[in-house]
């Protein structure tokens, strides 16, 4: 700290020191960013690969390989099919259709009944028998440490008598169950930081409490809610335990689909590729445009 | 009982009598039609009545109507004070009936012999299921191999605060790097299994097997426990580092900059001031980032189901992969779930203990 021109010695070591840290921390990012992002190229490209290509292991389209549509036919998209009808594309479609479905309402669901408590919760005090409200809020996220296996044998037992097994609706009610712990915590942690005097001047206002919370409360939320959604829409979509236990044939999600392919693959890698990066498309775009919101939702329960 | 809300709310609520009355009767009303429907049902099933629905279906209708009539009836009997209890009402509902039933009834098969495969249901069989769980060392293998499961999280923890510090760094295209390192988290574990599992991991054509052979290795991935082991805690790693390097960066981002400045000032290098300021102030966030991917970790089962299905020899069955086969293969729905109970037992313990351990150092205690 002692000199302060350019030229001494102390601050060329300096300097010299910067630059090592400066490359140090750019070769350590891109290190880790090739291990992210190199099973997805791996997978994209292997989509487009023919049997030859896959065994002579080619890495770069157009350099060592020419792409071709033959994983993409397996599952009916490609220019030479899209025209034709298809019945392995309309397989396809169903099952991301259910995907869809599923992972869209159960998290709508959970958002709207997690937030209603979290707000409840984090405004008025209730009294449930012996349940104060830090036990209501500990018994909500209490359901986080469930783990799967426990529910799913009672709930195929159950969904067998209440004919809902292979339904949308039997798996919609338990990823609704699922993400529920985790909407709250994101929720609660929102309606925590909006001050009460907002609802109080509605109060004096003239509005009731619901039309405070609807009118007031909801608007100044919905980022938080945004980011509570699509958290829960990534955990849905992904989800694979229950749905391969109750679902069989009508109602089974991508995941599930996936998962039966890859037991009869051999060598047919083409197929699996194009069938792997058409079930993980939808979220990793979901990632590039909407990543501010994921970020948001985990870093929820982190900081204060 | 109101002295505790947040947000008072003033109301002189008369509520007439007739109205009291006509609430507490729609609740009692469903719940009689409820109860009438499932005695009818089961007595159906018993082959004492010979009509009735082909599945308990119109029951479940009945017991939703009862919980909206619930609700209803808060808001007739309590006025101000049952609209406040609406918000938290639904909920509750929605979780007590999909949790503590089946909990309930996973607890009775839990102790019975009951075969999905065979035509006769459930037979209670005592502590049959308690003694053969006792003695089958494939659940006490997987049990062990949770241990080292959740031991892992340790070099995830290191891996995922050494990308947020780097993330948190003066760097050029942040916001390039961050999108990159949460897509794993995206991707689903089944798609993970095949992507890495089965065709990067594969011995032949994979491109990890070229490379190692290339530098002079012979590539086997799932032949030895260890290997096998330690490659489905990378995979797992991989998807779920970004989780634990988000609530990182965010604690850091939170950090208070001055603090750091003023140790670079009084002459602290950079691993000084990591160890002396930035650790510790970390410390309530890195615990509830842990304490959150122990819970998380406590579920694996997807990659394990997909990439080896327990194997080599029961070497990276996790509880939940091996409950999972003990259905698909067996249908030992009776044994399955003693596994499971057992399983939610040691949990609940091991979590209450460590919760007790770091909840002082935790942001607020869960």
């Amino acid at each position: 700290m002692s000199a302060i021109f350019k030229d001494h010695d102390a601050d060329r070591a300096a300097r010299g020191k910067w630059w090592t840290s400066r490359v140090a921390i750019y070769a350590a990012l891109g290190l880790w960013a090739f291990i992210c992002l190199f099973p997805i190229y791996w997978t994209l490209t292997t989509s487009f690969k023919l049997a030859p290509d896959v065994m002579r292991g080619n890495l770069v389209p157009w350099w060592d390989f020419t792409p071709r549509w033959k994983g993409w036919e397996s599952i009916g998209f490609s220019p030479r099919l899209i025209g034709e009808v298809s019945t392995v594309r309309e397989e396809f479609l169903k099952r991301f259709w259910n995907s869809t479905i599923v992972s869209i309402t159960s998290s709508l669901l959970a958002v709207v009944l997690g937030s209603l408590a979290a707000y409840g919760l984090s405004r008025f005090s209730y009294r449930f028998g012996f349940m104060k409200n830090s036990d209501i809020s500990f018994f909500f996220l209490s359901q986080m440490i469930l783990p799967p296996v426990v529910l799913a044998l009672p709930f195929l037992v159950l969904y067998k008598s209440l004919a809902l097994l292979d339904t949308l609706v039997g798996l919609i009610l338990l990823y609704t169950l699922m993400v529920l712990p985790i909407v709250i915590w994101i929720m609660r942690d929102q309606f925590q930081s909006i001050p009460v005097e907002l609802e109080e001047a509605a109060l004096v206002d003239g509005l009731g409490i619901w039309g405070a919370f609807m009118r007031i409360v909801l608007p100044i939320a919905l980022p938080g809610m945004v980011a509570a959604f699509i958290l829960s829409l990534v955990l849905c979509w992904n989800e694979y335990f229950f749905a391969a236990l109750l679902t069989a044939t009508n109602a089974t999600t991508l995941p599930v689909m996936v998962a039966s392919q890859t037991g009869s693959q051999g060598i047919n890698w083409w197929a699996m590729a194009a069938l792997s990066s058409a079930a993980i498309l939808p979220l990793v775009i979901v990632a590039i445009f909407l990543e501010k919101y994921i970020i948001k939702g985990m870093a929820a329960g982190a900081v204060k | 009982m109101n002295q505790g809300d947040l947000l008072h709310t003033v109301t002189a609520d008369h509520i007439p009598e007739g109205r009291k009355r006509l609430g507490k009767m729609l609740v009692r009303g469903t719940a009689l039609l409820g109860i009438a429907l499932a005695v009818w049902q089961f007595a159906y099933e018993t082959g004492r009545v010979s009509a009735g629905f082909d599945s308990w279906r119109p029951v479940l209708y009945a017991y939703l109507l009862w919980a909206t009539a619930l609700c209803v009836s808060q808001v007739l009997v309590n006025g101000e004070k049952g609209k406040r209890t609406l918000f938290v009402l639904p909920a509750a509902l929605f979780v007590i009936s999909l949790v503590v039933f089946p909990l309930l009834f996973a607890l009775y098969i839990s102790f019975s012999d009951w075969n999905l495969a065979s035509p006769r249901g459930p037979r209670f069989n005592g502590l049959d299921n308690v003694r053969q769980m006792w003695a089958d060392a494939f659940y006490w293998n997987a049990l062990k191999n949770m241990v080292y499961y959740v031991l892992a999280i340790s070099v995830e923890y290191v891996i995922a605060f050494g990308l947020a510090l780097l993330l948190n760094a003066q760097i050029r295209a942040r916001k390039f790097f961050r999108v990159v390192f949460l897509l794993p988290l995206m991707l689903s574990p089944v798609a993970v299994s095949w992507m890495i599992g089965k065709s990067m991991l594969e011995v032949r054509f994979g491109p990890v097997s070229r490379l190692l052979r290339d530098i002079g290795f012979e590539p086997s991935f799932y032949g030895s426990p260890e290997v096998a082991r330690f490659m489905i805690m990378a995979m797992d790693a991989w998807t779920f580092i970004p989780f634990m390097m988000i609530m990182l960066l965010a604690g850091l981002q939170a950090l208070p900059g001055e603090i750091i400045e003023a140790s670079r000032v009084d002459g602290a290098t950079g691993w000084q001031s990591f160890k002396e300021v930035i650790f510790p102030l970390m410390l309530p966030v890195s615990v509830t980032a842990v304490v959150i991917r122990i819970i998380f970790k406590l579920k694996l089962a997807d990659v394990i189901i997909n990439v080896t299905s327990g194997g080599p020899g029961g070497a990276t069955d996790s509880v939940t992969s091996f409950i999972f086969r003990e259905y698909r293969d067996r249908s030992n729905v009776g044994y399955g779930t003693l596994l499971a109970i057992v399983y939610l037992v040691l949990i609940i313990i091991f979590v209450t203990l460590l919760l007790k351990l770091v909840s002082r150092w935790m942001e607020r205690p869960a």
